[in-house]
């Protein structure tokens, strides 16, 4: 039954050995030592300042949908960085390569540029897999942990453990790539996997397994993540909140978390099928043994395509905030806008074969992909159109926000013209698999980064209640852009000049200049990093002077802003009850935007749990058992999950009860710490949530007066 | 939407719901539990479409099709199990609003016997298969064969552990709010799975049979 791996195995370690760690490397032993250092200081200055106790009361065991959201951006953000530096890598290869002759590093093995194909091919593969999974998604879903449940007034998401559960499967799947680096080889095959290429018999290392076990895990956090936001946008919306009422950010949640829900599954089979393969000797893959090397493909996609819808349309939503905040207008064609956001995902299933064209499926079915995929076009038109018309004739303040909020549309312009003229077949046979695919769809992926990084600007105030620093936020946006121009004006350039994607050897040396502007392009990517960090440290330093109340732009609309910034812990003081469609700016309208209750009633909280980390932290084993094939490991991780799971469900969370006085306390005391009326500012900062544990049940009162730090 | 003319009566308007109790708890886990029933749909679905494409004659390579190998008569007799144990489960269900728990507890003693029942009788089926040489790593139709049919059992056993899990806690704990959702929400696992039990039969076996 099982495969026989090739090359050694003991029932201890499996397939584990010193030798499979990469200590003569080059890059990697000295970033292994860097990372460990950087790490021994992290962890001397938490223990110093005695931060221990805090992180685990108020993050590491939150159940707070804030709190997760916020964690799951740091995951994103930690993870866009580490997939910058592999492209990077990826594109100084290519710079140093191009050309004939072998121009290698030899002290580095390579006969080209400075890496050698192998280690070149577990880049690229990374690259995009941590690019879609680690970094797009995290960010998306941790802006809409935060920022759902507020914009339908409900106290937190419907299943506040799950959502921890979530979030901590995914960091172990984040973990796993990680260790990859250090331990073993990853996967050298693309980031969606060629068949039957990832088959034992070509791919015998273990690189493709931390691939299958890096996805499956992804996969099953986001699955139950979608479960949670559809349950809680359902069940969860204020009194009022009928559905023509619900924010726009709000319905592209929905929608594309429909999409996750049911598209993620097929990625977990495809990839469970791969696995089966591989340990178990099945053949679904195989070439020869009856197995079918499209069928994987189809699967593969039958998820890939939705998958990118679902990753584009939140960033399609939070356009959707920002535009009518900086313009000042209702958003022009709300139900148009939602319309053609269900349009898109309903299309988004049915277009998977426009991936692989080439595949000469004949033209009738060819045919009919086209089509579909050229549908897209339509309902995001109608879009692109809506946030033209909400700008036209508004009054436009050209904020961070909007800088960024722009230049996603112009992006998503140019990605979706590309676009539509590779669901052509004619045009797609030639450029297929060309760098200019590759350039269609990072227009796509960085008009989502754009837009994450608006959102982030502009939900900042709401979560940590002070404003980021403006003018840094725009010298990171032209910083960015330029990078942007240089990187990819060029690889449209080179893919019609004919270059095919995943290059460790560009041969011809005409490219040679067009990756060279590449490269300075890479160069300028770098200093809008650099000012990403210094854009946070001037922030944080200056906090004081940019603390803003609920409504911190002063021309929001959705409810999110009615409640104070940074959020409290119970979010609503009182559950609002919702009367317009842009409630907050209808309060504006009629003066009651200062208008706090009168009264309060008690509120019913979660307690924290460790269970959801206990949980991450032994599938996070199981994956990377079962990676190595040490059996007794997975099947002690297995059982060891399953028990926990037992073991929470039979504990319970029964919660804890804040009473009305102490809520109207806390109210009080909010209020004070909020500016009046945009004058005075008062120094405090803070996260969204505060002290929770402060409240919960279990904590001694000995706890209760030791709080942890009061700002940062 | 209202328009700045439009005067709003302050001491009419509701800005805060006075009302409000909350959301219903049983409600948003079951709703959420048919979410995750749905996924669940998508994966059967996807195996579906994998043993669809992987059984043409040519999947099979040399080794035999299903056509050579799949005893409706002995499958039947499972789906018999299965349904009965849906069956039984219905009436725990039944003895659940009544809220007598002994009934509740016999309804789940027995719809478990009768999924070991099934349980047992796949596990000899494929026993009886390995014996004969008919293994996944034959063919890719064969893989396919068994992906699809052992995923449904591991569903099963995932269902089984349950009720000995709600067993326990409903002896233990009675009829809280928790114990109530999950018993809602395992029905609608059990009987789900029956339901996909019954397109692995009519597809998997009927049809082999009769190819
Ligand atoms: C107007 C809408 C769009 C159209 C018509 C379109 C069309 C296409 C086509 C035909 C391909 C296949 C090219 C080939 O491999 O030969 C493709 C690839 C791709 N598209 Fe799009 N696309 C659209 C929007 C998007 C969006 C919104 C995203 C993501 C956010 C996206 C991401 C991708 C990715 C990741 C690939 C390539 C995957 C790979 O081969 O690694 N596209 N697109
Ligand atoms: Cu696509």
């Amino acid at each position: 039954m099982l495969v026989h791996v090739p090359g050694p195995w003991s029932p201890l370690l499996g397939r584990l050995a010193l030798s499979e760690i990469p200590y003569k490397n080059l890059i990697l032993a000295p970033l292994f030592v860097l990372i460990v250092l950087v790490g021994l200081a992290l962890v001397g200055w938490i223990t110093k300042r005695g931060l221990w106790g805090y992180l685990w009361r108020e993050w590491f065991t939150t159940v707070d949908h804030k709190k997760l959201g916020i964690m799951y951006i740091f995951l994103g953000l930690v993870m866009l960085f580490r997939g910058f530096i592999d492209g990077l890598m990826i594109r100084t290869q290519q710079m140093l390569a191009v050309g004939p002759g072998d121009n290698g590093i030899k002290a580095m093995g390579a006969i080209h540029g400075y890496l050698t194909p192998f280690h070149f091919g577990q880049i690229y593969s990374a690259h995009g897999l941590i690019m879609i999974l680690l970094a797009a998604t995290p960010l998306l879903v941790g802006l809409m942990n935060i920022i759902v449940p507020l914009q339908i007034g409900a106290r937190d998401m419907a299943f506040p453990y799950l959502n921890a559960l979530g979030f901590w499967i995914t960091a172990a799947g984040a973990a796993l790539i990680m260790i990859s680096l250090f331990v073993g080889d990853f996967s050298h095959n693309g980031w969606f996997g060629y068949a039957p290429i990832f088959e034992m018999s070509y791919s015998p290392g273990v690189g493709v397994d931390y691939w299958i076990w890096t996805l499956e895990l992804i996969a099953l956090g986001t699955t139950l993540g979608s479960i949670n936001f559809l349950a809680t946008v359902v069940k969860m919306r204020a009194p009022g909140m009928t559905w023509g009422r619900l924010p726009v950010f709000t319905w592209s949640a929905v929608s594309a978390n429909i999409i996750a829900l049911t598209s993620f599954p097929c990625l977990q089979v495809a990839l469970a099928l791969v696995g089966a393969d591989r340990y178990l000797g099945t053949h679904f893959f195989t070439a020869g043994f009856g197995g079918n090397l499209m069928l994987y493909t189809n699967l593969f996609w039958l998820w890939g395509h939705p998958e990118v819808y679902f990753v584009i349309l939140p960033a399609f939503g939070m356009l959707g905030e920002i535009i009518p905040t900086f313009s000042e207008k209702p958003l022009f064609g709300y139900v148009a806008m939602v319309l053609a956001t269900f349009a898109i995902a309903g299309v988004s299933w049915i277009v998977w074969l426009h991936h692989f064209f080439t595949m000469g499926m004949g033209p009738y079915v060819s045919t009919e992909f086209s089509v579909a995929t050229m549908l897209v076009g339509i309902p995001t038109g109608v879009k692109v159109f809506n946030w033209a018309f909400t700008m036209y004739r508004g009054r436009i303040s050209y904020t961070a926000a909007m800088h960024w909020a722009l230049g996603a549309l112009f992006l998503l312009l140019i990605g979706g013209l590309t676009g539509m003229m590779l669901s052509i077949p004619a045009i797609n046979y030639m450029v297929h698999n060309s760098v200019f695919v590759v350039a269609h769809f990072h227009m796509m992926l960085l008009c989502i980064v754009y837009a994450v990084f608006g959102a982030v600007i502009y939900w900042w105030p709401k979560v940590f209640g002070f404003r980021l620093n403006e003018a840094w936020g725009k010298i990171m946006f032209w910083l960015f852009s330029a990078g942007t121009a240089l990187v990819f004006i060029p690889m449209f350039m080179l893919g019609f000049m004919g270059e095919t994607r995943r290059l460790d050897w560009p041969f011809d040396p005409h490219w040679a200049g067009l990756f060279d502007v590449q490269e300075f392009g890479i160069a300028i990517y770098v200093l809008s990093v650099v000012s990403f960090v210094v854009l946070l440290f001037v922030s944080i330093r200056d906090r004081a002077k940019e603390r803003v109340g609920a409504d911190a732009w002063g021309t929001s609309r959705s409810l999110e802003w009615l409640t104070d910034s940074p959020v409290p812990f119970y979010n609503f003081a009182m559950v609002p009850e919702i009367n317009a469609r842009d409630e907050v700016a209808w309060r504006r309208e009629h003066g009651f935007l200062d208008i706090r209750p009168d009264h309060y009633k008690a509120i019913h909280m979660p307690n924290n749990t460790p269970v959801a980390l206990y949980i991450g932290a032994t599938l996070f084993l199981l994956g990377f058992a079962l990676t190595w094939r040490i059996w007794w490991l997975s099947g002690i991780a297995l059982l060891a999950t399953v028990a926990l799971m037992i073991w929470r469900s039979a504990k319970g969370d029964p919660g804890y009860v804040i009473s009305a006085e102490e809520i109207a306390r806390l109210d009080r005391e909010a209020r004070q710490k909020m500016p009046v009326d945009g004058g005075d500012t008062v120094p405090v900062g803070g996260f969204a949530g505060g002290q929770i544990m402060a409240y919960s049940r279990e904590v001694s009162d000995q706890d209760r007066s030791h709080r942890g730090p009061k700002s940062w | 939407m209202s328009s700045s003319e439009t005067v709003v009566d302050p001491d009419k308007v509701r800005l805060w719901s006075e009302d409000y109790e909350g959301h219903d708890v049983i409600s948003t886990r079951t709703f959420g539990f048919w979410m995750y029933v749905l996924s669940d749909a998508m994966l059967f679905a996807t195996l579906f479409a994998a043993y669809g494409v992987l059984s043409y004659p040519h999947s099979y390579y040399t080794g035999p099709t299903p056509a050579q190998f799949v005893a409706p008569w002995y499958t039947f007799v499972q789906t018999m199990a299965l349904f009965l144990s849906v069956l039984v489960y219905g009436w725990a269900m039944a003895s659940l609003k009544d809220g007598n728990k002994s009934g509740v507890i016999n309804g789940l003693l027995g719809a478990l016997v009768l999924g070991i029942l099934f349980l047992a009788l796949d596990i000899h089926d494929v026993m009886r298969l390995v014996a004969a040489g008919i293994t996944p790593e034959v063919s890719g139709g064969l893989s396919a064969f068994y992906c699809l049919t052992q995923v449904h059992a591991a569903h099963i056993f995932a269902g089984l552990i349950w009720i000995i899990v709600m067993l326990w806690q409903v002896a233990r704990k009675g009829f809280t709010e928790d114990v109530v959702g999950r018993l809602i929400s395992l029905r609608m696992f059990w009987q789900f799975q029956a339901v996909m039990w019954v397109f692995i039969y009519v597809f998997v076996y009927l049809w082999g049979y009769m190819s």
